[in-house]
Protein backbone atom coordinates (compact mmCIF):
# COMPACT_ATOMS: atom_id res chain seq x y z
CA UNK A 1 0.00 0.00 0.00
CA UNK A 2 1.68 3.21 -0.87
CA UNK A 3 1.20 6.35 1.48
CA UNK A 4 0.87 10.07 0.26
CA UNK A 5 2.75 12.22 2.46
CA UNK A 6 1.65 15.11 0.50
CA UNK A 7 -0.65 17.85 1.98
CA UNK A 8 -4.22 18.45 1.49
CA UNK A 9 -6.33 17.96 -0.52
CA UNK A 10 -6.07 14.13 -1.23
CA UNK A 11 -8.59 13.28 -3.97
CA UNK A 12 -7.09 14.16 -6.75
CA UNK A 13 -10.09 15.37 -9.83
CA UNK A 14 -9.29 12.41 -12.47
CA UNK A 15 -10.66 14.61 -15.10
CA UNK A 16 -8.57 17.59 -16.74
CA UNK A 17 -10.67 20.41 -18.19
CA UNK A 18 -8.98 19.17 -21.93
CA UNK A 19 -10.95 15.33 -20.66
CA UNK A 20 -14.28 17.18 -20.01
CA UNK A 21 -14.33 19.01 -23.29
CA UNK A 22 -13.34 15.92 -25.05
CA UNK A 23 -15.69 14.12 -23.60
CA UNK A 24 -18.65 16.53 -24.18
CA UNK A 25 -17.77 16.56 -28.08
CA UNK A 26 -18.11 13.22 -28.20
CA UNK A 27 -21.37 12.66 -26.95
CA UNK A 28 -22.35 15.43 -28.99
CA UNK A 29 -20.96 12.94 -32.23
CA UNK A 30 -24.77 11.02 -32.55
CA UNK A 31 -26.69 14.35 -32.48
CA UNK A 32 -24.06 16.05 -35.49
CA UNK A 33 -24.26 13.02 -37.17
CA UNK A 34 -28.10 13.09 -37.24
CA UNK A 35 -28.31 16.50 -37.78
CA UNK A 36 -25.70 16.15 -41.31
CA UNK A 37 -27.45 12.65 -42.70
CA UNK A 38 -31.02 14.71 -42.10
CA UNK A 39 -29.67 18.00 -43.10
CA UNK A 40 -27.24 17.91 -45.17
CA UNK A 41 -23.30 18.81 -45.53
CA UNK A 42 -23.83 22.25 -44.18
CA UNK A 43 -23.36 21.57 -40.67
CA UNK A 44 -19.63 19.71 -41.06
CA UNK A 45 -18.70 23.01 -43.21
CA UNK A 46 -19.92 25.47 -40.66
CA UNK A 47 -18.18 23.41 -38.18
CA UNK A 48 -14.83 23.40 -39.73
CA UNK A 49 -15.25 26.74 -40.24
CA UNK A 50 -16.12 27.88 -37.16
CA UNK A 51 -13.40 25.52 -35.12
CA UNK A 52 -10.68 27.43 -37.09
CA UNK A 53 -11.75 30.50 -36.74
CA UNK A 54 -12.26 29.60 -32.73
CA UNK A 55 -8.61 28.57 -32.90
CA UNK A 56 -7.44 31.39 -34.67
CA UNK A 57 -9.16 34.08 -32.85
CA UNK A 58 -8.16 32.97 -29.06
CA UNK A 59 -4.73 32.43 -30.31
CA UNK A 60 -4.70 35.82 -31.48
CA UNK A 61 -6.31 36.97 -28.27
CA UNK A 62 -4.22 35.10 -26.18
CA UNK A 63 -1.08 36.42 -27.75
CA UNK A 64 -2.30 39.87 -27.70
CA UNK A 65 -3.13 39.24 -23.79
CA UNK A 66 0.50 37.99 -23.73
CA UNK A 67 -0.60 34.86 -21.77
CA UNK A 68 -0.05 30.75 -22.86
CA UNK A 69 -1.20 29.45 -25.84
CA UNK A 70 -0.16 25.90 -26.32
CA UNK A 71 -1.86 25.50 -23.03
CA UNK A 72 -5.28 27.20 -23.37
CA UNK A 73 -5.69 26.40 -27.37
CA UNK A 74 -5.10 22.47 -26.06
CA UNK A 75 -8.57 22.80 -23.70
CA UNK A 76 -10.41 22.67 -26.31
CA UNK A 77 -12.88 25.05 -24.98
CA UNK A 78 -13.04 26.91 -28.27
CA UNK A 79 -13.33 23.85 -30.15
CA UNK A 80 -16.26 23.14 -28.37
CA UNK A 81 -17.51 26.68 -28.70
CA UNK A 82 -17.10 26.62 -32.24
CA UNK A 83 -18.80 23.21 -32.26
CA UNK A 84 -22.14 24.82 -30.46
CA UNK A 85 -22.19 27.84 -32.63
CA UNK A 86 -21.66 25.61 -35.93
CA UNK A 87 -24.96 23.17 -34.67
CA UNK A 88 -27.19 26.27 -33.85
CA UNK A 89 -26.99 28.44 -36.89
CA UNK A 90 -28.69 27.65 -40.64
CA UNK A 91 -26.11 24.91 -42.27
CA UNK A 92 -26.22 27.69 -44.99
CA UNK A 93 -25.20 30.67 -43.31
CA UNK A 94 -22.68 32.94 -45.06
CA UNK A 95 -19.15 32.14 -43.91
CA UNK A 96 -18.25 35.57 -42.92
CA UNK A 97 -21.52 36.00 -40.85
CA UNK A 98 -20.29 32.47 -38.74
CA UNK A 99 -16.61 33.72 -38.19
CA UNK A 100 -18.18 36.97 -36.63
CA UNK A 101 -20.20 35.05 -34.32
CA UNK A 102 -16.94 33.05 -33.06
CA UNK A 103 -15.45 36.27 -33.00
CA UNK A 104 -17.66 37.81 -30.37
CA UNK A 105 -17.81 33.71 -28.29
CA UNK A 106 -14.32 34.10 -28.53
CA UNK A 107 -12.79 37.63 -28.04
CA UNK A 108 -15.97 39.42 -26.79
CA UNK A 109 -17.73 37.24 -24.71
CA UNK A 110 -14.90 34.75 -23.21
CA UNK A 111 -11.50 36.78 -23.39
CA UNK A 112 -12.52 40.20 -22.18
CA UNK A 113 -13.79 38.95 -19.19
CA UNK A 114 -10.79 37.25 -18.65
CA UNK A 115 -11.07 33.78 -20.46
CA UNK A 116 -12.12 30.47 -19.77
CA UNK A 117 -13.41 30.75 -15.95
CA UNK A 118 -13.98 34.10 -15.84
CA UNK A 119 -16.66 34.42 -18.43
CA UNK A 120 -20.12 35.57 -17.04
CA UNK A 121 -21.99 34.13 -20.38
CA UNK A 122 -22.03 31.31 -22.04
CA UNK A 123 -20.10 32.55 -25.37
CA UNK A 124 -22.12 30.01 -27.81
CA UNK A 125 -25.32 31.52 -27.02
CA UNK A 126 -23.81 34.97 -26.93
CA UNK A 127 -22.43 34.39 -30.30
CA UNK A 128 -26.04 33.16 -31.31
CA UNK A 129 -28.21 36.42 -30.60
CA UNK A 130 -25.29 38.38 -31.99
CA UNK A 131 -25.90 37.13 -35.11
CA UNK A 132 -29.47 36.52 -34.52
CA UNK A 133 -30.34 40.19 -33.95
CA UNK A 134 -28.04 41.03 -36.39
CA UNK A 135 -28.76 38.79 -39.63
CA UNK A 136 -32.25 38.24 -38.53
CA UNK A 137 -33.33 37.42 -42.06
CA UNK A 138 -30.32 35.14 -42.81
CA UNK A 139 -30.61 33.50 -39.84
CA UNK A 140 -33.47 32.17 -39.90
CA UNK A 141 -33.09 30.26 -43.31
CA UNK A 142 -33.17 26.45 -42.25
CA UNK A 143 -33.64 24.35 -45.20
CA UNK A 144 -35.88 21.95 -45.29
CA UNK A 145 -34.88 17.91 -44.60
CA UNK A 146 -33.27 16.25 -47.48
CA UNK A 147 -36.45 14.10 -47.49
CA UNK A 148 -38.91 17.06 -48.22
CA UNK A 149 -36.20 19.12 -50.57
CA UNK A 150 -37.23 19.22 -54.00
CA UNK A 151 -33.50 20.01 -54.46
CA UNK A 152 -30.95 19.11 -52.11
CA UNK A 153 -27.61 20.28 -51.99
CA UNK A 154 -24.67 18.11 -52.27
CA UNK A 155 -21.40 18.19 -50.41
CA UNK A 156 -19.94 21.27 -53.20
CA UNK A 157 -23.24 22.48 -53.44
CA UNK A 158 -23.00 23.92 -49.67
CA UNK A 159 -19.60 24.57 -49.74
CA UNK A 160 -20.61 26.61 -52.48
CA UNK A 161 -23.48 28.27 -50.71
CA UNK A 162 -21.70 29.07 -47.34
CA UNK A 163 -19.36 30.73 -49.76
CA UNK A 164 -20.83 32.50 -52.62
CA UNK A 165 -24.27 32.45 -51.52
CA UNK A 166 -24.98 30.28 -54.41
CA UNK A 167 -25.28 26.25 -55.51
CA UNK A 168 -22.40 25.07 -58.24
CA UNK A 169 -26.09 25.14 -60.39
CA UNK A 170 -26.85 28.63 -59.25
CA UNK A 171 -29.83 28.12 -57.06
CA UNK A 172 -29.77 30.04 -53.48
CA UNK A 173 -31.11 29.59 -49.88
CA UNK A 174 -34.55 31.09 -50.46
CA UNK A 175 -35.19 28.78 -53.77
CA UNK A 176 -33.70 25.70 -52.08
CA UNK A 177 -36.05 26.19 -49.08
CA UNK A 178 -38.95 25.93 -51.68
CA UNK A 179 -40.31 21.95 -51.36
CA UNK A 180 -42.45 20.43 -54.33
CA UNK A 181 -45.65 22.50 -55.32
CA UNK A 182 -43.29 25.90 -54.85
CA UNK A 183 -44.48 25.89 -51.17
CA UNK A 184 -41.62 27.10 -48.62
CA UNK A 185 -40.63 25.60 -45.83
CA UNK A 186 -39.87 26.62 -42.54
CA UNK A 187 -38.46 24.73 -39.25
CA UNK A 188 -41.17 23.28 -37.11
CA UNK A 189 -41.52 25.91 -34.87
CA UNK A 190 -41.30 28.69 -37.80
CA UNK A 191 -44.15 27.39 -38.94
CA UNK A 192 -46.50 26.99 -35.80
CA UNK A 193 -45.73 30.77 -34.63
CA UNK A 194 -45.94 32.29 -38.43
CA UNK A 195 -49.19 29.99 -38.67
CA UNK A 196 -50.67 31.60 -35.19
CA UNK A 197 -50.10 34.81 -36.80
CA UNK A 198 -52.46 34.48 -39.52
CA UNK A 199 -55.10 32.61 -38.00
CA UNK A 200 -53.73 29.17 -38.74
CA UNK A 201 -54.03 26.53 -35.39
CA UNK A 202 -51.23 25.14 -33.47
CA UNK A 203 -53.61 21.62 -34.55
CA UNK A 204 -53.72 22.73 -38.22
CA UNK A 205 -50.09 23.64 -38.41
CA UNK A 206 -49.70 20.17 -37.18
CA UNK A 207 -51.18 19.15 -40.70
CA UNK A 208 -48.04 20.77 -43.33
CA UNK A 209 -45.90 18.85 -44.77
CA UNK A 210 -43.15 19.74 -42.15
CA UNK A 211 -44.57 17.90 -39.66
CA UNK A 212 -44.77 14.67 -42.44
CA UNK A 213 -42.83 11.46 -41.24
CA UNK A 214 -41.63 12.88 -37.67
CA UNK A 215 -40.86 10.19 -35.32
CA UNK A 216 -43.66 11.62 -33.20
CA UNK A 217 -46.85 13.14 -34.17
CA UNK A 218 -45.66 16.85 -32.94
CA UNK A 219 -41.94 16.45 -33.88
CA UNK A 220 -41.10 17.83 -37.05
CA UNK A 221 -39.41 15.26 -40.00
CA UNK A 222 -36.19 15.40 -39.10
CA UNK A 223 -36.01 17.63 -36.25
CA UNK A 224 -37.27 15.25 -34.04
CA UNK A 225 -34.86 12.42 -34.57
CA UNK A 226 -32.16 15.10 -34.37
CA UNK A 227 -33.14 16.19 -31.05
CA UNK A 228 -33.52 12.31 -29.85
CA UNK A 229 -30.19 11.74 -30.84
CA UNK A 230 -28.82 15.00 -28.80
CA UNK A 231 -30.80 13.22 -26.16
CA UNK A 232 -29.02 9.85 -26.38
CA UNK A 233 -25.46 12.03 -26.19
CA UNK A 234 -26.87 13.83 -23.39
CA UNK A 235 -27.78 11.01 -21.03
CA UNK A 236 -24.13 9.33 -21.55
CA UNK A 237 -22.77 12.38 -20.34
CA UNK A 238 -25.09 12.25 -17.30
CA UNK A 239 -24.19 8.20 -16.71
CA UNK A 240 -20.74 9.17 -17.11
CA UNK A 241 -21.05 12.26 -14.55
CA UNK A 242 -19.57 14.79 -16.98
CA UNK A 243 -22.40 16.79 -16.09
CA UNK A 244 -24.97 16.31 -13.25
CA UNK A 245 -28.46 15.89 -13.53
CA UNK A 246 -29.68 18.81 -12.13
CA UNK A 247 -29.75 21.13 -15.26
CA UNK A 248 -30.81 18.68 -18.06
CA UNK A 249 -33.47 17.53 -15.68
CA UNK A 250 -34.88 20.61 -14.43
CA UNK A 251 -34.90 22.37 -17.60
CA UNK A 252 -36.58 19.35 -19.56
CA UNK A 253 -39.08 18.87 -16.71
CA UNK A 254 -40.23 22.48 -16.66
CA UNK A 255 -40.50 22.72 -20.32
CA UNK A 256 -42.68 19.60 -20.32
CA UNK A 257 -44.93 21.11 -17.85
CA UNK A 258 -44.78 24.78 -18.42
CA UNK A 259 -45.99 23.35 -22.28
CA UNK A 260 -48.71 20.81 -20.52
CA UNK A 261 -49.96 23.89 -18.55
CA UNK A 262 -50.34 26.04 -21.17
CA UNK A 263 -51.75 23.06 -24.07
CA UNK A 264 -54.41 22.62 -21.06
CA UNK A 265 -55.39 25.82 -21.14
CA UNK A 266 -55.92 25.97 -25.17
CA UNK A 267 -54.48 22.14 -26.84
CA UNK A 268 -55.94 24.08 -30.26
CA UNK A 269 -53.32 27.31 -30.08
CA UNK A 270 -50.31 26.00 -27.49
CA UNK A 271 -48.32 23.24 -28.66
CA UNK A 272 -48.25 20.20 -26.80
CA UNK A 273 -44.68 19.11 -23.90
CA UNK A 274 -43.61 16.82 -26.86
CA UNK A 275 -43.63 19.48 -29.48
CA UNK A 276 -42.09 21.72 -27.54
CA UNK A 277 -39.41 19.32 -25.74
CA UNK A 278 -38.67 17.69 -29.58
CA UNK A 279 -38.45 20.89 -32.04
CA UNK A 280 -35.50 23.35 -31.57
CA UNK A 281 -32.58 23.36 -29.51
CA UNK A 282 -33.97 22.03 -26.44
CA UNK A 283 -32.37 18.75 -26.18
CA UNK A 284 -28.97 20.30 -26.85
CA UNK A 285 -29.84 23.12 -24.62
CA UNK A 286 -30.71 21.17 -21.85
CA UNK A 287 -27.50 18.69 -21.79
CA UNK A 288 -24.54 20.49 -23.88
CA UNK A 289 -25.26 24.26 -23.90
CA UNK A 290 -27.22 25.11 -19.90
CA UNK A 291 -24.56 22.81 -18.58
CA UNK A 292 -21.47 24.75 -19.27
CA UNK A 293 -19.35 24.79 -15.95
CA UNK A 294 -18.46 28.32 -16.45
CA UNK A 295 -21.71 30.48 -16.37
CA UNK A 296 -23.80 27.82 -15.04
CA UNK A 297 -25.05 27.57 -11.16
CA UNK A 298 -22.87 25.39 -9.10
CA UNK A 299 -24.87 24.18 -6.30
CA UNK A 300 -26.89 20.94 -6.88
CA UNK A 301 -30.27 22.89 -5.95
CA UNK A 302 -29.16 26.28 -7.54
CA UNK A 303 -28.86 23.70 -10.73
CA UNK A 304 -32.24 22.66 -10.88
CA UNK A 305 -33.19 26.14 -10.15
CA UNK A 306 -31.22 27.55 -12.97
CA UNK A 307 -32.21 24.50 -15.32
CA UNK A 308 -35.84 25.29 -14.34
CA UNK A 309 -35.65 28.50 -14.74
CA UNK A 310 -34.54 28.21 -18.52
CA UNK A 311 -37.07 26.35 -19.37
CA UNK A 312 -39.96 27.91 -18.05
CA UNK A 313 -38.44 31.06 -20.21
CA UNK A 314 -37.93 28.87 -23.04
CA UNK A 315 -42.01 28.17 -23.19
CA UNK A 316 -42.84 31.65 -22.54
CA UNK A 317 -40.93 33.12 -25.19
CA UNK A 318 -41.66 30.77 -27.42
CA UNK A 319 -45.13 31.35 -27.29
CA UNK A 320 -45.46 34.52 -26.65
CA UNK A 321 -41.87 36.34 -27.49
CA UNK A 322 -41.04 37.49 -31.32
CA UNK A 323 -38.63 34.79 -31.84
CA UNK A 324 -39.27 31.27 -32.71
CA UNK A 325 -36.96 29.41 -30.81
CA UNK A 326 -35.68 30.52 -27.45
CA UNK A 327 -32.52 29.11 -26.05
CA UNK A 328 -30.03 31.35 -26.19
CA UNK A 329 -32.08 34.14 -24.85
CA UNK A 330 -33.38 31.91 -21.71
CA UNK A 331 -29.95 31.02 -21.22
CA UNK A 332 -28.48 34.42 -21.38
CA UNK A 333 -31.16 35.87 -18.89
CA UNK A 334 -30.38 33.31 -16.54
CA UNK A 335 -26.53 33.44 -16.79
CA UNK A 336 -26.89 37.31 -15.39
CA UNK A 337 -29.19 35.16 -12.10
CA UNK A 338 -26.52 32.77 -11.37
CA UNK A 339 -24.18 34.48 -8.90
CA UNK A 340 -28.16 34.94 -7.22
CA UNK A 341 -29.31 32.04 -7.41
CA UNK A 342 -25.57 30.98 -5.81
CA UNK A 343 -25.80 33.09 -3.59
CA UNK A 344 -28.91 31.85 -2.05
CA UNK A 345 -28.48 27.84 -2.59
CA UNK A 346 -24.97 28.04 -0.33
CA UNK A 347 -25.12 24.11 0.68
CA UNK A 348 -24.65 23.89 4.49
CA UNK A 349 -21.03 24.11 5.46
CA UNK A 350 -19.97 20.57 7.37
CA UNK A 351 -20.98 20.80 10.77
CA UNK A 352 -22.92 23.58 10.90
CA UNK A 353 -26.53 22.31 11.87
CA UNK A 354 -29.34 24.34 9.94
CA UNK A 355 -30.69 25.09 13.33
CA UNK A 356 -27.51 27.00 14.43
CA UNK A 357 -27.67 28.81 10.86
CA UNK A 358 -30.96 30.08 11.67
CA UNK A 359 -30.16 30.82 15.14
CA UNK A 360 -27.73 33.22 13.68
CA UNK B 1 -3.11 82.44 -13.59
CA UNK B 2 -5.25 80.16 -15.48
CA UNK B 3 -3.08 77.11 -17.08
CA UNK B 4 -4.57 76.79 -20.37
CA UNK B 5 -2.89 74.53 -21.80
CA UNK B 6 -3.59 71.88 -18.58
CA UNK B 7 -7.23 73.07 -19.31
CA UNK B 8 -7.09 71.71 -22.46
CA UNK B 9 -5.14 68.81 -22.13
CA UNK B 10 -7.82 68.12 -18.92
CA UNK B 11 -10.80 68.44 -21.19
CA UNK B 12 -9.82 66.36 -24.38
CA UNK B 13 -7.74 63.65 -22.32
CA UNK B 14 -7.25 63.15 -18.98
CA UNK B 15 -10.50 64.08 -17.89
CA UNK B 16 -12.73 63.87 -20.72
CA UNK B 17 -16.26 64.09 -19.59
CA UNK B 18 -17.05 60.82 -21.82
CA UNK B 19 -14.21 58.24 -21.43
CA UNK B 20 -13.38 59.43 -17.79
CA UNK B 21 -15.39 61.19 -15.81
CA UNK B 22 -18.44 58.76 -17.75
CA UNK B 23 -21.07 61.63 -17.77
CA UNK B 24 -23.59 62.25 -20.36
CA UNK B 25 -23.93 59.05 -21.27
CA UNK B 26 -28.07 58.89 -21.92
CA UNK B 27 -27.28 61.19 -24.70
CA UNK B 28 -23.86 59.47 -25.48
CA UNK B 29 -25.46 56.41 -26.10
CA UNK B 30 -28.70 57.18 -27.62
CA UNK B 31 -27.88 59.28 -30.22
CA UNK B 32 -24.47 58.32 -31.99
CA UNK B 33 -25.89 55.76 -34.47
CA UNK B 34 -24.66 57.73 -37.46
CA UNK B 35 -21.59 60.35 -37.03
CA UNK B 36 -23.73 63.41 -38.17
CA UNK B 37 -26.30 62.62 -35.17
CA UNK B 38 -23.01 62.79 -33.03
CA UNK B 39 -21.60 65.91 -34.60
CA UNK B 40 -25.18 67.81 -33.79
CA UNK B 41 -25.29 66.86 -30.25
CA UNK B 42 -22.08 67.11 -29.91
CA UNK B 43 -22.10 70.96 -31.29
CA UNK B 44 -25.24 71.02 -29.13
CA UNK B 45 -24.13 70.31 -25.93
CA UNK B 46 -20.53 72.59 -26.28
CA UNK B 47 -22.86 75.26 -27.21
CA UNK B 48 -24.72 75.11 -23.92
CA UNK B 49 -21.66 74.28 -22.00
CA UNK B 50 -19.86 77.41 -23.29
CA UNK B 51 -22.99 79.27 -22.31
CA UNK B 52 -23.74 77.91 -19.14
CA UNK B 53 -19.93 78.03 -17.54
CA UNK B 54 -19.27 81.68 -18.82
CA UNK B 55 -23.62 82.60 -17.05
CA UNK B 56 -22.76 80.47 -13.63
CA UNK B 57 -19.05 82.11 -13.74
CA UNK B 58 -20.31 85.79 -14.22
CA UNK B 59 -22.59 85.17 -11.18
CA UNK B 60 -20.50 82.81 -8.58
CA UNK B 61 -20.18 85.96 -6.21
CA UNK B 62 -23.58 86.83 -6.32
CA UNK B 63 -25.31 83.35 -5.97
CA UNK B 64 -25.47 81.46 -2.22
CA UNK B 65 -24.21 78.51 -1.36
CA UNK B 66 -26.98 77.19 -0.59
CA UNK B 67 -29.22 77.94 -3.78
CA UNK B 68 -26.48 77.03 -6.02
CA UNK B 69 -27.94 74.63 -7.61
CA UNK B 70 -31.04 75.32 -8.51
CA UNK B 71 -29.57 78.92 -9.86
CA UNK B 72 -27.11 76.74 -12.42
CA UNK B 73 -29.74 74.14 -13.38
CA UNK B 74 -31.99 77.63 -14.73
CA UNK B 75 -28.83 79.10 -16.14
CA UNK B 76 -28.29 75.60 -17.98
CA UNK B 77 -32.26 74.98 -18.80
CA UNK B 78 -31.93 78.80 -20.36
CA UNK B 79 -29.01 77.68 -22.77
CA UNK B 80 -30.56 74.36 -23.43
CA UNK B 81 -33.51 76.20 -24.72
CA UNK B 82 -32.03 78.48 -26.31
CA UNK B 83 -29.75 75.98 -28.57
CA UNK B 84 -33.27 73.64 -28.61
CA UNK B 85 -35.04 76.62 -30.75
CA UNK B 86 -32.08 77.86 -33.00
CA UNK B 87 -32.02 73.97 -34.15
CA UNK B 88 -35.90 74.19 -34.73
CA UNK B 89 -35.21 77.29 -36.84
CA UNK B 90 -31.81 76.06 -38.82
CA UNK B 91 -31.46 72.17 -38.99
CA UNK B 92 -35.22 71.06 -38.78
CA UNK B 93 -34.41 67.46 -39.75
CA UNK B 94 -31.27 66.87 -37.63
CA UNK B 95 -33.46 68.65 -34.36
CA UNK B 96 -36.48 65.72 -35.48
CA UNK B 97 -33.95 63.15 -35.33
CA UNK B 98 -32.00 63.79 -32.20
CA UNK B 99 -35.64 64.58 -30.99
CA UNK B 100 -35.76 64.20 -27.06
CA UNK B 101 -32.14 64.30 -26.59
CA UNK B 102 -31.67 68.13 -27.22
CA UNK B 103 -33.63 68.81 -24.25
CA UNK B 104 -32.60 66.47 -22.06
CA UNK B 105 -28.78 67.96 -22.73
CA UNK B 106 -30.05 69.75 -19.26
CA UNK B 107 -29.60 66.09 -17.64
CA UNK B 108 -25.72 65.94 -18.73
CA UNK B 109 -24.06 65.27 -15.80
CA UNK B 110 -21.26 66.79 -17.36
CA UNK B 111 -22.65 70.61 -17.84
CA UNK B 112 -23.50 71.03 -14.10
CA UNK B 113 -20.37 69.07 -13.68
CA UNK B 114 -18.29 71.75 -14.96
CA UNK B 115 -20.44 74.34 -13.53
CA UNK B 116 -20.20 73.37 -9.98
CA UNK B 117 -16.62 72.09 -10.13
CA UNK B 118 -15.11 74.62 -12.43
CA UNK B 119 -17.24 77.70 -13.80
CA UNK B 120 -18.47 78.37 -10.14
CA UNK B 121 -14.66 79.00 -8.90
CA UNK B 122 -13.02 80.84 -11.66
CA UNK B 123 -13.54 83.65 -13.90
CA UNK B 124 -15.35 83.93 -16.78
CA UNK B 125 -12.46 83.50 -19.33
CA UNK B 126 -11.17 80.49 -18.14
CA UNK B 127 -14.66 78.85 -17.54
CA UNK B 128 -15.55 79.61 -21.19
CA UNK B 129 -12.15 78.06 -21.98
CA UNK B 130 -13.11 75.12 -20.03
CA UNK B 131 -16.72 74.94 -21.30
CA UNK B 132 -15.20 74.99 -24.78
CA UNK B 133 -11.97 71.91 -24.32
CA UNK B 134 -14.75 70.42 -22.72
CA UNK B 135 -17.27 70.07 -25.42
CA UNK B 136 -14.62 69.61 -27.98
CA UNK B 137 -13.52 66.25 -25.81
CA UNK B 138 -17.04 65.22 -25.97
CA UNK B 139 -17.92 65.88 -29.37
CA UNK B 140 -15.08 63.86 -30.02
CA UNK B 141 -16.58 60.98 -28.50
CA UNK B 142 -19.67 61.37 -29.71
CA UNK B 143 -18.16 61.38 -33.52
CA UNK B 144 -15.92 58.76 -32.91
CA UNK B 145 -18.33 56.85 -31.68
CA UNK B 146 -21.13 57.67 -34.38
CA UNK B 147 -18.51 57.08 -37.19
CA UNK B 148 -17.39 53.80 -35.72
CA UNK B 149 -21.13 52.38 -35.43
CA UNK B 150 -22.34 53.52 -38.80
CA UNK B 151 -19.11 52.05 -40.86
CA UNK B 152 -20.41 48.87 -39.03
CA UNK B 153 -23.72 49.51 -38.87
CA UNK B 154 -24.87 50.79 -42.63
CA UNK B 155 -21.46 51.11 -44.51
CA UNK B 156 -21.57 54.80 -44.47
CA UNK B 157 -20.40 57.33 -43.17
CA UNK B 158 -21.09 61.54 -42.94
CA UNK B 159 -24.66 60.22 -44.00
CA UNK B 160 -27.64 62.64 -43.81
CA UNK B 161 -24.85 65.61 -43.84
CA UNK B 162 -27.15 67.82 -45.10
CA UNK B 163 -29.22 67.63 -41.73
CA UNK B 164 -26.76 69.44 -40.46
CA UNK B 165 -24.91 71.59 -42.76
CA UNK B 166 -27.81 72.71 -45.43
CA UNK B 167 -28.32 71.34 -48.96
CA UNK B 168 -24.50 71.75 -49.96
CA UNK B 169 -23.84 68.58 -47.93
CA UNK B 170 -26.50 66.30 -49.92
CA UNK B 171 -23.31 64.48 -51.28
CA UNK B 172 -21.27 64.06 -48.90
CA UNK B 173 -22.56 60.72 -47.93
CA UNK B 174 -19.48 57.91 -48.45
CA UNK B 175 -19.99 54.46 -49.13
CA UNK B 176 -17.70 52.37 -48.00
CA UNK B 177 -19.17 49.25 -49.15
CA UNK B 178 -22.93 48.12 -49.80
CA UNK B 179 -24.52 45.19 -48.35
CA UNK B 180 -27.47 43.23 -48.11
CA UNK B 181 -26.74 41.92 -44.65
CA UNK B 182 -26.05 45.06 -42.88
CA UNK B 183 -24.77 44.37 -39.06
CA UNK B 184 -27.26 45.59 -36.88
CA UNK B 185 -25.92 45.38 -33.38
CA UNK B 186 -23.30 48.09 -34.26
CA UNK B 187 -26.77 49.96 -34.99
CA UNK B 188 -28.77 48.92 -31.81
CA UNK B 189 -28.15 49.96 -28.28
CA UNK B 190 -25.69 46.87 -27.45
CA UNK B 191 -23.14 47.91 -30.00
CA UNK B 192 -23.62 51.66 -28.64
CA UNK B 193 -22.29 49.91 -24.91
CA UNK B 194 -19.87 47.73 -27.00
CA UNK B 195 -18.44 50.68 -28.83
CA UNK B 196 -18.06 52.89 -25.60
CA UNK B 197 -16.35 49.77 -23.87
CA UNK B 198 -13.86 49.34 -26.47
CA UNK B 199 -13.15 53.14 -27.00
CA UNK B 200 -12.66 53.49 -23.25
CA UNK B 201 -10.18 49.99 -23.46
CA UNK B 202 -8.44 51.97 -25.82
CA UNK B 203 -7.87 55.24 -24.23
CA UNK B 204 -6.77 53.37 -21.04
CA UNK B 205 -3.86 51.12 -23.29
CA UNK B 206 -2.53 54.35 -24.25
CA UNK B 207 -2.19 55.76 -20.97
CA UNK B 208 -0.70 52.29 -19.81
CA UNK B 209 1.58 53.15 -22.89
CA UNK B 210 2.32 56.67 -21.88
CA UNK B 211 3.46 56.04 -18.67
CA UNK B 212 5.64 53.15 -19.18
CA UNK B 213 7.40 55.24 -21.32
CA UNK B 214 7.70 57.95 -18.79
CA UNK B 215 8.76 55.77 -16.48
CA UNK B 216 11.58 54.14 -18.60
CA UNK B 217 13.78 56.96 -19.21
CA UNK B 218 14.48 56.33 -15.36
CA UNK B 219 14.96 52.95 -15.44
CA UNK B 220 17.30 53.54 -17.96
CA UNK B 221 21.39 53.48 -16.84
CA UNK B 222 23.56 56.57 -17.51
CA UNK B 223 25.51 56.49 -20.83
CA UNK B 224 28.91 55.75 -19.89
CA UNK B 225 30.98 58.83 -22.15
CA UNK B 226 33.79 56.35 -24.15
CA UNK B 227 35.19 59.17 -25.91
CA UNK B 228 36.08 62.53 -25.92
CA UNK B 229 34.00 64.15 -27.88
CA UNK B 230 29.76 64.38 -28.01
Amino acid sequence: MKLSLSSSPHQRVKRDTGQVMRLVIYAMLPGMLAQSVIFGWGMLIQATIAVVSALVIEGIILFLRKRPIERTLTDYSAVLTGLLIAISIPPTLPWWMTVIGVFFAIAVAKQVYGGLGFNLFNPAMIAYVVLLISFPAAMSLWLPPASHASVSPDFFDSLSLIFTGFTTSGYDVTQLKTIADGVTMATPLDTVKTGLTQGVTYTESLMKPVFDGGVFDAAGAGWGIVSLAYLLGGLVLVKTRVISWHIPGGMLVSVALCAALLHLIDGDYYGSPLFHLLNGAVMVGAFFIATDPVSASTTPKGRIIFGAAIGFWVVIIRTFGGYPDAIAFAVIIMNMCVPLIDYYTRPRVYGKSVAHAKRK
Amino acid sequence: MTDYRDLSLQGLWKNNPALVQLLGLCPLLAVTATFINGLGLGIATTLVLIGSNVTVSLVRNVVRNEIRIPVFVMIIAAFVTIVQLLMNAYTYDLYLALGIFIPLIVTNCAIIGRAEAFASKNPPLAAAYDGIMMGLGFTAVLVILGGMREILGAGTLFAGADRLFGSVAKHWTITLFATENPFILAILPPGAFLGMGLLIAVKNTIDAKLASKEKAPAVKAERARVTAES
